[in-house]
């Protein structure tokens, strides 16, 4: 067993170490209003965070992680470029494994600068890196910037690319979206009946609710457009396909995705900064050679990472979550920043884990 | 010490799971007065009625403070995570139907499904700000539900009665609530969706794993699962 002031000393001198790298210490009040995160993430965060009330401030959580508030304290007053670290507690309710804790440390450093994309990720996954050097770990890197591009880059409405943009993080719901755009599974009936029809739709149903008969029309003009456009070319989607299912080390999955960009011309910018961030990790010291690279990685983790992601797993004990993990998120400082935004990418550690590993690697 | 079994408190539910266990040759009674919530059992020695709300039964089940109880697969579902490792089913007892759904207004007729829903849920706030709020009292089971359907920009708000006539309020734009036969949601100009089943519920007579079994209560037990056996 872990004693809790272990855990508190190793994450005070992994936060010393972020500090020595050129990181400022940030804190965060542990109650957070639930408004934003509930805007963020959905319904689904309460699945995964404690909500708590009083009659003054209405809902509020638990911390469930730091990206948010730091986010949100770097809008409000941050200098550029910023570079900041914390460590506390995170919460996370558990309702399924009751071998997860709800309550854990995590330390973590993140750095909001313009110039250099590439060089910041790679400052971020190799400080990660020696951080953890030592113990029995699989790093795995992914790109969501990859397959976004691919998406925006199909020869289709743009109807229908916000609407697989929108589900890029829920692959079910994703993959359901292509199966009808490209009109492999058939139209429900009751579309199929709704379409038949024309004009205005005057039913007998009475109009009831907020959500009123123009929008029910609106969106009935909508379906009819949608059913004229030609469904997604089998050659795009046999190479979006392709895509998310590369699975390589770093130099093998960069000449596969290459290959797919033949059809898929649009991720060739993406795959541009993926060298780029190739380059500047390998200058880092960073194996690259013998790195993981996974196109679909980030796709099911918190929905706000849009660009590089990585993750270090202890590969003997696939039950643990990752003992570090992070990625880039250029879109929630844009959520977050009432008009201002700032790329952003940055990690977490769990101390706990590590020590966990350690104990167990003696 | 003694077998414990909670019975709902109230109504048609109770009146039904009386008659349940007579045709088993257990007679359940209340006693003392309409008020009083005490109750006796013949047919099985060692063995104790406990009246409660049905709501209740669920919590107190994995409480272990009743070993037996009578209540809807959907309130266990809802209240105990992980039920099947807290409880056992022992018998579904073909009453007390319901089904827990989702529903939207009738005029909604670009919305059939959850595929609908979603698209419609986008739409609705881009245009109002907030996102689609569906009124219900079963949380944790209808936001798995969406989860699992890949279903997103929905709100769940708090309705702990009279659901269906939270959209004509504007309070919410759909509902998810029990239903046995639809009646209250075509009064309500609500319609179902067509894969929007979330769960089949019926009055089950369930066994907590939770609590303590001593050599009475062991006893009790066998003669009333006996009992129940010999029925079928």
């Amino acid at each position: 067993m872990t004693l809790r002031s272990d855990i508190q000393a190793r994450a005070a001198q992994l936060r010393v170490r972020f500090e020595a790298a050129g990181a400022q210490v940030v804190d965060t009040p542990l109650l957070q209003p639930a408004g934003t995160l509930l805007d963020l993430y959905g319904e689904d965060i309460r699945a995964r965070a404690y909500v708590t009330t009083d009659a003054l401030r209405g809902e509020q959580m638990l911390r469930p992680d730091f990206t948010v508030p730091v986010v949100e304290a770097h809008m409000r007053h941050g200098a550029e470029p910023a570079r900041y670290t914390y460590s506390g507690e995170v919460f996370r309710r558990q309702e399924q494994d009751p071998d997860r804790p709800n309550e854990y440390l995590q330390v973590g450093y993140e750095v909001f600068e313009r110039d250099d994309a590439a060089a910041s990720d790679a400052e971020v996954f190799s400080l990660f890196a020696l951080q953890v050097r030592g113990l029995p770990l699989r790093a795995a890197i992914g790109d969501m910037g990859i397959l976004m591009a691919a998406v925006q880059g199909l020869n289709t409405t743009d109807k229908r690319k916000a609407a697989l943009m929108r589900h890029i993080w829920r692959p079910r719901r994703f993959r359901a979206l292509l199966d009808r755009f490209s009109g492999r599974v058939p139209v429900p009936e009751s579309r199929k009946k709704l379409l038949e029809t024309e004009g205005d739709l005057t039913g007998s149903a009475v109009e009831l609710g907020k959500r009123r008969a123009a929008e029910v029309q609106a969106r009935v003009e909508a379906l009819r457009e949608d059913a004229k456009a030609p469904p997604i070319a089998e050659n795009e989607l046999l190479a979006l396909e392709a895509l998310m299912a590369v699975r390589e080390t770093v130099p093998f999955a960069t000449e596969q995705m290459r290959d797919i960009a033949v059809d898929l011309p649009q991720i060739n910018p993406a795959l541009d900064r993926l060298d780029a961030r190739t380059a500047a990790m390998k200058a880092r010291g960073v194996d690259v050679e013998n790195l993981d690279f996974e196109a679909s990685y980030g796709r099911t983790s918190m929905e706000y990472y849009d660009g590089f992601v990585f993750g270090f797993y202890a590969e003997a004990r696939p039950d643990l979550p990752p003992v570090a993990s992070g990625g880039r998120y250029d879109a929630l400082t844009r959520q977050l920043g009432d008009g201002e935004e700032i790329p952003a990418v940055g990690g977490v550690l769990r101390p706990d884990l590590m020590l966990l590993l350690e104990e167990t690697g003696k | 010490m003694t077998l414990k079994l909670g019975v709902p408190s109230k109504g048609r539910l109770m009146e039904k799971t009386f008659d349940w266990f007579a045709k088993r040759n257990v007679t359940l009674t209340r006693t003392g007065s309409d008020r009083e919530y005490a109750g006796a059992v013949e047919g099985v020695s060692n063995m104790e009625l406990v009246l409660l709300s049905a709501g209740e039964i669920p919590r107190e089940l994995a409480a272990g403070r009743i070993h037996l109880g009578v209540t809807g697969t959907d309130l266990v579902q809802e209240k105990l995570p992980r039920f099947e490792q807290q409880v056992e089913g022992l018998a579904e007892m073909g009453f007390g139907h319901a089904d827990l759904i989702l529903a939207v207004p009738q005029f909604w007729i670009d919305v059939d499904t959850l595929d609908d829903l979603d698209a419609a849920a986008s739409a609705f706030r881009a245009e109002h700000g907030h996102r689609l709020r569906i009124a219900t009292k079963y949380h944790r089971l209808v936001r798995e539900f969406l989860t699992d359907a890949g279903v997103a920009d929905y709100q769940l708000v708090d309705s702990q009665g009279a659901t269906e006539g939270t959209v004509k309020n504007e309070t919410a734009e759909m509902v998810a609530d029990i239903t046995s036969t639809g009646e209250t949601l075509r009064a309500n100009h609500l319609k179902l969706l067509s894969d929007g089943l979330v769960l089949k519920s019926q009055a089950t007579l369930w066994r907590s794993r939770v609590a303590k079994y001593d050599g009475d209560e062991k006893a009790a037990l066998n003669t009333l699962l006996d009992l129940l056996e010999h029925r079928k």
